[in-house]
């Protein structure tokens, strides 16, 4: 499976260390929060809601460099907007990889 | 410039103001998690640049633009890139940025923010009183410089005024400087109904129809003969 790095943070950070840290800080504090709200909406079968909070989270994936998961991210919200919800099990598994990888640094 | 980052997203914020940093031209005066806070700063602040998100929960960036008068140099940062369409009918977009972005397109984004001339600015008076937008139940209105809320089922008549228009609520009446056509776009139609030139009304809130007239709270408000027939067929006659 496809592992988080921090290409784009360091390459977008113009090697200001202490941006990257704070960087860093922002996304594990802001990451479990959107993941939770995700749940929620999930859980309430809420779809509309989950396809938005899916979409939020795109960013962070496509920041921690992972690409083919951005894809995965992509049409699962498009499932969800249409009121299914296919790629759940890929899509979740991928949050808990980037859980993984936040609760490292 | 002078420039603003509107995103509801804090790692956002984060990036584009790190972006910001490398470009000596830029100086960040402020960042908003959500546009209505945006809006109050831009009554009272000149900006030349927003940086602004699409997806933001109750207000979305395009609400956003078209709320704003005058709106400045605006660059869209967006996880969607479906909206590049709807961006091309914007005059005041400039460019539109798809996240995560990369610091060569953004230096890209303000190069041609840079080429383009600010637009001549209207006069602040010009902006006082004027209707803003709707979200949902609500209808913004901006009354010196204050955007004021309204809760659109609460509103029974709205009536024309010369250059303003009164907003008349259960609690409370708002003058405005706007024009009947302008809020009738932003009204349900389901709800509200031109009866007369110069009157909109709530036709849930209508007491009783007399020839060409109705009593609305305790309003009696002419009906056009052309309005008249559409009124009739909004109403579930016995």
């Amino acid at each position: 499976m496809e592992q988080p790095n921090l290409s784009y943070i360091t390459s977008m950070s113009g090697g200001d260390k202490a941006f990257e840290q704070k960087l860093i800080n922002i996304i594990k504090l802001e990451f479990p929060e959107e993941k939770n709200v995700y749940f929620k909406n999930f859980e309430a079968e809420n779809y509309k809601l989950t396809a938005e909070n899916v979409h939020k989270l795109k960013h962070k994936i496509s920041i921690l460099g992972l690409e083919k998961s951005y894809d995965v991210a992509v049409d699962y919200e498009n499932s969800l907007i249409d009121g299914k919800t296919e790629g759940r099990i890929e899509f979740e598994s991928i949050l808990q990889t980037m859980t993984d990888f936040l609760e490292t640094l | 410039m002078n420039c603003i980052i509107i995103d509801d997203e804090a790692t956002a914020r984060a990036i584009i103001g790190q972006l910001c940093t490398n470009i000596p031209s830029l100086k960040v005066l402020e960042d908003f998690p959500n546009a209505m806070q945006a809006i109050k700063y831009l009554n009272s602040n000149e900006i030349d640049l927003i940086f602004l998100d699409i997806h933001m929960p109750d207000f979305t960036g395009f609400d956003f633009i078209d709320t704003i008068k005058n709106p400045p140099k605006i660059i869209l940062t967006t996880s969607d890139p479906n909206f590049a369409i709807q961006a091309f009918g914007y005059d005041c977009i400039v460019d539109y940025l798809v996240k995560p972005i990369s610091p060569e397109r953004f230096k890209k984004a303000i190069d041609k923010a840079e080429a383009i001339k600010p637009k001549p600015v209207e006069s602040k008076s010009k902006q006082s009183g004027q209707v803003e937008t709707s979200s949902g139940n609500d209808l913004y209105v901006n009354i010196d410089r204050r955007l004021i809320k309204i809760d659109i089922p609460s509103i029974y008549l709205v009536e024309a005024k010369g250059d303003y228009i009164q907003v008349k609520t259960e609690d409370k009446n708002y003058t405005v400087h706007s024009t009947l056509k302008k809020i009738e776009e932003k009204l349900p139609n389901d709800l509200f109904l031109k009866i007369h030139r110069s009157y909109i009304i709530n036709v849930d809130k209508i007491i009783d129809i007399e020839d060409n007239s109705v009593l609305i709270k305790k309003d009696v408000i002419p009906v056009s003969r052309s309005n008249r027939p559409e009124l009739m067929k909004r109403l579930n006659l016995l």
